[in-house]
């Protein structure tokens, strides 16, 4: 075991990866001589060169395109997305190529591609660069959308969506590139559609991903103390949603609170509502309680910021009112 | 500079091959038409009549199920030219499970992985990165997998519209910043659904856009399937020897609507009525008997077994089996096979 930061077990990954498999190659904005904006590929581009680390001229929707033709034809392109609010620019190329062009072409062409890189909301980076793409991509047929929270589980799941067959939008937070983790020293891989069980509980289902992860498990600190008991999961795949493990315990809770950091209007959350209310209704006692960012730009201001994203005292108020005396 | 044709340098043999695969398009199409409007077809159907010399000049250049073809929503014939058999895009546009995409596609999503035959993209520009990025393929598995069977050229076709899109110029940069084996064709059939070229871009010539990015590029008379052989066998001799892209720029025109839900009323009559006189199977016709190359009797038999071939993939599509409901998912994952 040795203790890794987050971005370097990325990197860690990217690099078994490409060492493993010389059709495996990484594209984008500053991945190589710069090393990346999160030094996630610093220094890789030394050991596999220009090619394989193929800095690119800012033109998102065209190199996620030739990203497209390279995986048809065989090679396996790994997109860093400089920021990934960068990829609305590329939304067309996700869309319809990475994600439908497997279907429409009735099975002719793979497109095994992984499209990665930092989204969230940041510190005072401004409406542009804190937005939280992976509700605007689940609705788009095709594609595989992971996100990832700790350096543990980002280093396995990289590596397995590096070897899916299937385009993979996968999603780091970027505000968690400096976490730091003892990391098993032997090779690992994460299956890309299974939740993650973080706590164990009885009182409550506690549904959340990527960096509110660690917002909940500081409001779990207080709710425990004062004699709650909840079940936290990852959601880690948040298309296709791991229903097993969620209706697994909501036949345990009966209860549930979704944290998430995108928006409210749209977002994952308000998918996990319908598709529960399509299967498990029967489970609920409670109506599903929803903490999502507020329907607004990020402002930039740092209180305000803070007001658009659900804090960790929203969480503790939202179960205490869920769960009440029922404890 | 517009390419004239300096010497001809075909065999007879060639020139039937050039002619029959001409045919194939223009039949083909024809038939399409017939079968939209008896309701055997659906949706936007784009039909390629008047265009053949452009497809057949490049794509009958480059190695069949060697080199890579990319086309655009008017896509039938490059498939043809590419080898993809009349039967499998014919089923296709009948929406059978024995079409090429099974079904799943239709008129502007043909595609063969086995033919090399990319696609069949239906917004404009969209193909243009994705066949540079087949070309980067090549070049990475030469390059960084030193695979020496890795000197696929790809041919990249698009029309006039589509170079008013950031795509063709950002792919642009980049074929020529890397030097991709690719060959960028635009079809220049002068107008845009009903947007004519000359009130859409600031400077008509397309072919002057190449050196811009450094790559050599060519107006060539696309209605002269010998013009545009020429030029095209030089640009991928360039590509294969990993000297870059190249431009060309076909000046044709589509003898038919935008698609078969076109009116066609911008057009003026006169502009149509002279490049009807310019028909490319004609000028070839004409060019192979001048020259001896072939005789009236072995044009007419050319006609007679393509027809046939056209009818029969008509009967091939009608006797196909509909996709299976139970099947509707399939092929969306890369686990299905």
């Amino acid at each position: 075991m040795a203790e890794v930061t987050f971005f370097n077990a990325l990197r860690a990954a990217l690099d078994e990866e490409m060492e493993r498999d010389p059709t495996v190659y990484i594209m984008g904005e500053d991945v190589g001589i710069y090393g990346g904006s999160y030094k996630v590929t610093k220094d890789l581009y030394k050991k596999y060169g220009d090619l394989r680390l193929l800095d690119t001229p800012i033109c998102e929707n065209s190199f996620t395109g030739m990203a497209v033709g390279s995986a048809m034809t065989g090679l396996r392109p790994i997109i860093e997305g400089m920021n990934m609010g960068f990829l609305l620019l590329a939304f067309n190329q996700i869309a319809n190529n990475a994600g439908m062009l497997r279907y429409t072409s009735g099975g002719n062409f793979k497109i095994p591609m992984v499209i990665r890189g930092p989204g969230g909301v940041g510190k005072n980076l401004g409406a542009e660069h804190s937005q939280r793409l992976e509700a605007y991509f689940q609705a788009v047929p095709g594609i595989k959308i992971v996100s990832c929270s700790t350096p543990y589980n980002a280093k396995g799941l990289l590596k397995s969506a590096i070897r899916n067959d299937n385009p993979v939008l996968f999603f780091e937070h970027v505000l968690l590139y400096n976490l730091k983790e003892n990391l098993p020293d032997e090779e690992y891989l994460l299956p890309l559609d299974k939740a993650e069980i973080v706590r164990s509980g009885k009182d409550v289902t506690i549904l959340t991903y990527s960096r509110m992860r660690y917002h909940v498990l500081k409001a779990v600190e207080t709710l425990t103390q004062k004699g709650y008991d909840p079940e936290i999961i990852d959601l880690i795949s948040l298309k296709p949603l791991d229903l097993e493990t969620i209706s697994t315990s909501l036949r345990k809770t009966h209860r549930l609170v979704i944290v998430e950091e995108d928006m409210r209007c749209g977002g994952i959350g308000a998918e996990i509502i319908a598709s529960i209310n399509d299967h498990f209704f029967d489970e609920l006692d409670a109506p599903i309680v929803r903490l999502a960012s507020l329907d607004v730009p990020t402002p930039y201001n740092g209180t305000l910021e803070n007001l658009t994203i659900v804090q960790p005292e929203d969480i503790i108020k939202a179960v205490e009112k869920l769960l009440g005396n029922k404890i | 500079m517009l390419q004239e044709l300096t010497n001809l340098s075909i065999t007879a043999q060639e020139g039937l091959m050039l002619y029959e695969d001409m045919v194939l398009g223009r039949t083909f199409e024809d038939k399409c038409a017939e079968m939209y409007y008896r309701g055997k077809m659906f949706g936007f159907v784009h039909l390629y009549n008047g265009q053949e010399a452009v497809a057949t000049g490049v794509i009958r250049a480059m190695r069949r199920d060697h080199d890579y073809v990319c086309s655009t929503y008017r896509d039938h014939v490059h498939a043809l030219s590419a080898g993809v058999p009349a039967n499998e895009v014919m089923a296709e546009l009948f929406g059978k499970a024995t079409g090429c995409s099974k079904g799943r596609g239709g008129s502007m999503h043909i595609f063969s992985g086995k033919h090399n035959f990319l696609g069949g993209f239906a917004f404009v520009a969209e193909g243009i990165p994705v066949a540079a990025g087949a070309a980067f393929q090549s070049k990475y598995r030469r390059e960084v997998m030193n695979d020496p069977n890795a000197d696929h050229v790809t041919a990249c076709f698009f029309g006039d519209g589509a170079t008013n899109n950031g795509q063709f110029f950002e792919t642009l940069n980049m074929a020529s910043l890397w030097s991709l084996p690719i060959i960028f064709v635009v079809e220049n059939n002068k107008w845009a659904i009903g947007m004519q070229h000359v009130r859409a871009t600031s400077d008509i010539s397309i072919y002057k856009k190449a050196a811009v990015f450094g790559m050599p590029g060519f107006e060539v008379d696309g209605m002269d399937v010998l013009a545009v052989r020429q030029v095209a066998e030089e640009a991928v001799r360039r590509a294969r020897a990993g000297e870059g892209p190249t431009l060309m720029e076909c000046m044709t025109y589509r003898f038919r609507g935008h698609s078969l839900a076109d009116p066609d009323e911008l057009r003026p009559k006169a502009e149509k009525d002279e490049w009807f006189g310019r028909d490319p199977i004609k000028i070839l016709a004409a060019k192979l008997l001048e020259l001896d190359m072939a005789t009236e009797q072995e044009l007419k038999s050319i006609d007679k077994k393509i027809q046939t071939l056209v009818e029969d993939s008509v009967k091939f599509a009608e006797t196909s089996p509909e996709p299976s409901p139970d099947e509707l998912y399939r092929f969306q994952f890369a686990e299905d096979e």
